[in-house]
């Protein structure tokens, strides 16, 4: 449904996309995950033809976005990341105007306003001027305004952005929703959002490409090794870390021991261990029988933020050699 | 020519539902009615004094009351024109909402057109109160209804091109005061850029003149309807709105 290839963007004083490639299939949910100032809002500006690119090239639904904007454009919906909404209009009239914009009118045009006004939950602020609606409201009517034409491909540029925690579960309640019949690419910053909402990630950083991989694939993918959070507390109040990391390291099957956290009569261990090296039972062993108390012991669950985080970090260290994801 | 329609309204709702568009009408409808009273005032005045003096010619009301009305309808339009112009692009830039235009299946040029025909619209509604004050001249006496189509031909072409200027200026800040003070600006040394012909002879002077709007005004307010003149101001017309279209996509290779 969307094709990007060797798409880059410069600005007069800086690249702010730089040779990205990814696909996006029909009827998928992508997360466009970066930090700010990654290159996601330029990305998705140049797929909704408001921006060209510099080289490379961007096509949805077969459609180039140099060649054929206005068959782009039909396509696509788009939710800026503040919404562009007239604060002076009523909600129906602002909706009544875009979806004559995008090429409806007549009845058809009074029972998508309608549609949109049920299925975003902005029924009852109908007439209201957008100019006097909170936050959530406003964004949702960004939303109503994207999917008015019901376009086979939606592109939301953090949509949850300043909601609060409420409306940020409805939001991806809704968009999970729309998931089945469009294509959907949302931006975020926020990594629980893709494991929420998302099945793919394309993860850019400082204009690069990261990695594209599924959430599923990229949630497993660890360092090759498992990790146990061990909480460790000395009997008379007080822990000598060292010592203690000292007497994990030991145990067979363990290969780095790091002090996560210290505190006076307690300290958090990460002890990583070789794949299939199943140490709990040693490791509880060995805090118990030196004689300190075993406060906690837990897997540490690498969650796709510390996939990212490590993916970002090793990034900015290799000097920018793009790791794709699809190798794994 | 659809989607021209559908901008065009909505920037004439969203005028009319602010309040610029009362507060300008408010204004010049106060004036005019103010100029017309004291053109009036200086007619029948200058009426009685040639009846005193025995003198017979008779005195003309398109010459003393409207030619003058239109000139001054003409020169109110500098003001009126950066004020009505200044937030067509400005204000969608910096709201945003610019990107909603730019990414719906509309061109360039039918966003372009239906602005500057809401524009023209709001500036035509304002020379409504000079017609409401020559229509009492229809009532009370009998002038001469031709020049006066003429010259709001007239006035509506030149205010076009200027409109068409503010427009284009409009799109290059996101600052509505400064896109109205540059058009103020712009329009008024277009305005007067007849002067040097005043006191130089040379050729620069003489292109110089027939550049300015002022100029070729002049021929409608007289009720004459020169080729010259309105081929003109529709080349200014046309200049301004594609320069208005050459900054927009501007925009898009530059933001």
């Amino acid at each position: 449904m969307i094709t990007v290839k060797e798409l880059t963007k410069k600005y007069a004083r800086n690249t702010a996309v730089d040779n990205i490639s990814f696909e996006v299939r029909k009827g998928q949910i992508v997360g466009f995950l970066g930090p700010n100032g990654a290159g996601k809002t330029t990305t998705m500006r140049v797929l909704t033809c408001f921006l060209p690119p510099t080289s490379g090239s961007a096509a949805v639904a077969g459609f180039d976005v140099l060649e054929q904007p206005l068959e782009v454009k039909r396509r696509i919906g788009y939710l800026p990341e503040s919404p562009p909404l007239y604060p002076e209009m009523a909600t129906t009239e602002y909706l009544t105007f875009v979806g004559q914009l995008k090429g409806l009118s007549g009845a058809d045009l009074r029972k998508r306003v309608d549609a949109v006004c049920d299925r975003c939950a902005i029924a009852d602020v109908k007439t209201k001027l957008l100019g006097r609606l909170s936050k959530g409201y406003r964004q949702r009517v960004g939303l109503a305004q994207a999917i008015i034409h019901n376009p086979a491909v939606l592109i939301l540029d953090e949509p949850t952005a300043g909601l609060d925690p409420k409306q940020i579960n409805e939001t991806r309640e809704l968009i999970r929703k729309l998931g089945g019949d469009h294509t959907i690419i949302l931006s975020t910053h926020i990594l629980s959002e893709v494991e929420q909402t998302c099945e793919q990630a394309i993860i850019i950083n400082k204009g690069k490409l990261v990695a594209t991989d599924s959430v599923h694939n990229l949630q497993n993918r660890a360092r090759g090794a498992e990790s146990v959070l061990v909480e460790v507390a000395g009997r008379n109040g007080a822990v000598d870390s060292a010592t203690v990391q000292q007497r994990l390291a030991q145990i067979s099957g363990v290969t780095v021991v790091h002090i996560k956290e210290k505190r006076d009569s307690r300290a958090i261990f990460e002890v990583e261990t070789r794949k299939g090296g199943l140490v709990r039972g040693d490791l509880a062993r060995a805090v118990v029988e030196s004689g300190w108390d075993l406060n906690e012991l837990r897997p540490a669950a690498r969650s796709l933020e510390e996939v990212f985080l490590q993916l970002v970090g090793d990034e900015s260290q290799a000097g920018g050699a793009a790791a794709s994801g699809q190798k794994q | 020519m659809r989607n021209v329609w559908i901008i065009l309204r909505n920037e004439l709702r969203r005028y009319f539902v602010s309040p610029v568009a009362y507060v300008l009408l408010t204004g010049f409808g106060a004036f005019f009615a103010l100029v017309f009273w004291n053109a009036l005032g200086f007619f029948v005045n200058r009426g009685m004094e040639m009846q005193l003096s025995g003198q017979s010619f008779p005195i003309s009301v398109n010459e003393e009351i409207i030619r003058p009305m239109l000139s001054t309808a003409g020169f109110v339009g500098l003001f009126a024109i950066p004020l009505i112009t200044m937030r067509l692009f400005a204000e969608e830039k910096r709201s945003g909402t610019i990107e909603l235009l730019a990414t719906s299946p509309v061109r360039d040029a039918e966003i372009i057109i239906g602005k500057w025909l809401a524009a023209m619209t709001v500036y035509g509604s304002i020379l409504l109160f000079p017609a409401l004050d020559f229509a009492f001249l229809f009532r009370y006496g009998s002038p001469d209804w031709k020049p006066i189509v003429i010259g709001y031909i007239g006035l509506m072409l030149q205010a076009g091109a200027l409109l068409a200027i503010g427009t284009f200026i409009s799109t290059l800040s996101r600052n509505q005061i400064i896109a109205a003070f540059v058009t103020f600006v712009a329009c008024l040394s277009l305005w007067i850029l007849d002067w040097p012909a005043g006191y130089e002879t040379a050729t620069w002077a003489r292109v110089l003149s027939y550049m300015s709007v002022r100029v070729h005004f002049e021929s409608f307010t007289k009720g004459v309807l020169d080729s010259k003149d309105a081929i003109y101001y529709v080349t200014l017309i046309f200049l301004g709105l594609f320069f208005t279209s050459r900054s927009m996509e501007s925009l898009r290779w530059r933001s």
